[in-house]
């Protein structure tokens, strides 16, 4: 049995490929003429390219493949060119940022951080100029640019760890090494030093985006699949219309907890609930150690931090400056 | 059909993500409700019983001649009974050398002679161990440690650590002294110099490991960096991993630092590290030239001591057994004048006396 496609349905359609609306003037070609893959067909729409890359596109992947090559090398130099050892290491293995004595100087040996600064440099500019392609390419569409603006408050939350916030500390070594494991013992790091980053409000807000984005996801993607039946992912066609997929899964929300978004509104709750994520979670970051540092303090200060009964344990530095036993020596 | 292997992927999928610490678990409630302050452990280790061995012999009397007046160079002990010292000396060889026996510190044909090199560090150790059992109360207690609370039946204990190598200059294969899974770190990629940074140096001075601000706002009296704040955390690990126990042991989670919400383990712990300090500076550190090369680690220092070599795996080493109890000779009184170091193999440091030879026997 054969019905439109999604996911539940297998039916692919093959014929000449389609190549999208024409170029605006000043265009640069689309690369390939455009090839079908059942296995892609299964999971999205069954045709591969064309491919409008650009000059912001090539630049962006050459960047991005000298930031990817110089930070693997760094690794796979670490452990002796050991291609053995650089697997079986890789977890740990990392670039790491400028120690503290260079403070923010760009100037730093290659083998002591400097390979870190032009790697993340590389990167930067790579993610800079994959911005400005989304940003072309969705003008050139036509349509709006909320895409590239998303992808801009994930690089405001990435510019602030790896360079703002290291800019105004005034120390690269305020900045997160490259490297799987190594990034997650400069998170735990950076909470214990500034004493508790869950006190910090904004990554409070963070986290709430964070969730309530999975929360909306679920919710959204789940009505959309729940309503497939009717046509449901063919949203905006039905918007208007009585007894669709629409109106029923609009019906469903109002039903169990009498409120509904609407076809437009929701995704506006998704969009801002992700972008949220990243912009809240960029400024707390940014104010830890500029403005704030000590969270847990601040939390107390202004009265959201529990207060748990007294253990009655005390300083052992405040009693014996020896460090010693009761005897010293 | 599908479906069936639909649902066993996922329940293997879910299995794996447990962690697979299969088995009944004890929970102890340590701190406030709600704050996770509880320790978690499996009841196959928590129940598990150390390893101790009973004494050589029912303790005998403290009373009759001293040691030091019966045998000749006997530099710590000399204050014990005569009895007590080969009780003492007996106990000390099943507990260290149990294969090799009394040779593996005494010379047979002189056993007041200082000839062979691990006779003059039993010496030091035995200091040690005075020293940790009269002047360490605030973290032995009234448990105290004997040699077998490290040693446990080996020459070197197994939990030991030696200064790491200066970091290399230039990228090949250089891991800039972290990014590589040592215990010292609990395997983590934190920085393995931190026992060095912690647990060495001089014990007169603090090492604060405090990376913490005291007030709100920064200030120019905290310009620790984050990177810097990864020593500090690697230790911590290490003592989480050497006793068995996560921070909530010692820790309200919600602050690391106040210590009026902490548990009196913390504590313990902190005079505990400054015990480990004092022994690596005052008695493990001087013994390199007494050491040959194979017992000294890469930078040629002395293998050293952390809080795994003694806890082993325990929050109380051996579960808080009450060991040293029957062994007084290793709590007399701290020697004023530390012995001297001769450096291997010295000029004998006393005449060989024939008594000593046909007496110590043990």
């Amino acid at each position: 049995m054969a019905t439109y496609q999604n996911i539940f349905t297998q039916v692919q359609l093959r014929g000449e490929p389609e190549a999208g609306i024409a170029l605006p003037p000043g265009s640069e070609p689309r690369i390939g003429k455009g090839t079908f893959n059942h296995l892609m067909g299964i999971i999205g729409h069954a045709q591969i390219g064309p491919v409008y890359l650009g000059w912001t596109g090539v630049i962006a992947l050459i960047c991005g493949f000298l930031a990817f090559e110089i930070i693997g090398l760094n690794m796979l130099a670490s452990v002796n060119w050991d291609p053995i050892q650089f697997v079986r290491m890789l977890p740990w293995l990392s670039l790491e940022p400028p120690a503290p004595k260079y403070g923010f100087s760009p100037f730093v040996p290659l083998a002591e951080g400097g390979w870190w600064i032009l790697a993340g440099f590389l990167l930067t500019a790579s993610i800079l100029l994959w911005w400005v392609r989304s940003y072309s390419r969705a003008r050139a569409l036509g349509m709006g640019t909320h895409v590239p603006w998303a992808f801009a408050a994930a690089i405001w939350l990435y510019l602030v760890l790896g360079f703002i916030r290291p800019m105004f500390m005034g120390s690269w070594a305020e900045a997160v090494p490259f490297g799987i494991f190594p990034h997650l013992d400069w998170t735990a790091a950076f909470s214990i030093r500034y004493g508790n980053l869950f006190y910090n409000p904004f990554h409070a807000f963070s986290i709430v985006f964070l969730y309530g984005s999975t929360l909306l996801f679920a919710m959204h993607g789940a009505t959309i699949l729940a309503v497939g039946r009717y046509g449901g992912e063919r949203e905006i066609e039905q918007i208007t219309d009585r007894g669709t997929a629409s109106e029923r899964a609009a019906l469903f929300w109002r039903w169990t907890m009498g409120f509904n978004a609407t076809m437009e509104s929701i995704h506006r709750w998704a969009w801002w609930f992700a972008v949220l994520t990243t912009i809240t979670g960029g400024i707390g970051i940014l104010l830890t150690g500029t403005v704030v540092d000590n969270w847990y303090l601040w939390a107390q200060e202004h009265g959201y931090a529990s207060l748990y009964p007294d253990t009655g344990v005390i300083d052992p530095a405040t009693l014996d400056n020896t460090g010693m036993g009761s005897t010293g020596q | 059909m599908k479906r069936t292997i639909t649902i066993a992927a996922l329940a293997t999928a879910a299995l794996a993500l447990t962690g697979c610490d299969l088995g009944p678990k004890q929970s102890t409630q340590n701190g406030y409700r709600g704050t996770g302050m509880d320790q978690i452990v499996l009841k196959k280790v928590a129940l598990a019983k150390d390893d101790v061995p009973a004494p050589p012999y029912d303790p005998p009397s403290t009373e009759g001649p001293r040691a030091g007046a019966a045998y000749k160079n006997v530099q710590v002990l000399g204050d014990v009974s005569e009895e007590q010292f080969t009780y003492t000396m007996a106990a000390i060889t099943a507990w260290i050398a149990p294969e090799q026996g009394c040779n593996y510190c005494h010379n047979p044909e002189n056993m007041a002679s200082d000839e062979v090199y691990t006779k003059v560090v039993a010496r030091k150790m035995l200091q040690m161990t005075r020293n940790i059992n009269q002047n360490w109360n605030k973290h032995v207690g009234t448990t105290g440690v004997t040699c077998w609370t490290c040693h446990r039946g080996n020459a070197i204990p197994v939990n030991y650590w030696a200064l790491p190598e200066p970091g290399k200059k230039g990228i090949i294969g250089n891991l800039h002294g972290q990014n590589e899974p040592i215990p010292a770190t609990a395997y983590a990629s934190l920085p393995n110099a931190s026992l060095a940074m912690y647990l060495t140096g001089d014990p007169k001075t603090d090492k604060s490991i405090r990376v913490v601000s005291e007030g709100m706002h920064p200030t120019s009296a905290n310009k620790l960096t984050t990177m810097e704040t990864e020593s500090q955390y690697a230790l911590m690990m290490h003592l989480s991993q050497s006793l068995g126990v996560n921070c909530t042991y010692c820790h309200n989670a919600q602050a690391f630092k106040p210590w009026n919400i902490s548990t009196p383990q913390r504590a313990t712990a902190w005079y505990g590290l400054r015990m480990v300090r004092n022994t690596n500076a005052e008695y493990i550190t001087p013994l390199k030239d007494t050491f040959p090369a194979h017992r000294k680690g890469p930078m040629g220092d002395p293998f050293k001591v952390s809080c795994a070599t003694c806890h082993q795996g325990k929050a109380k080493p051996m579960g808080g057994y009450k060991m040293a109890k029957d062994y007084p000779a290793l709590w007399g009184p701290p020697t004023s004048t530390p012995a001297a170091v001769p450096a291997i193999a010295p000029a004998e440091p006393a005449a060989p006396v024939a008594a000593a030879v046909s007496t110590a026997t043990h």
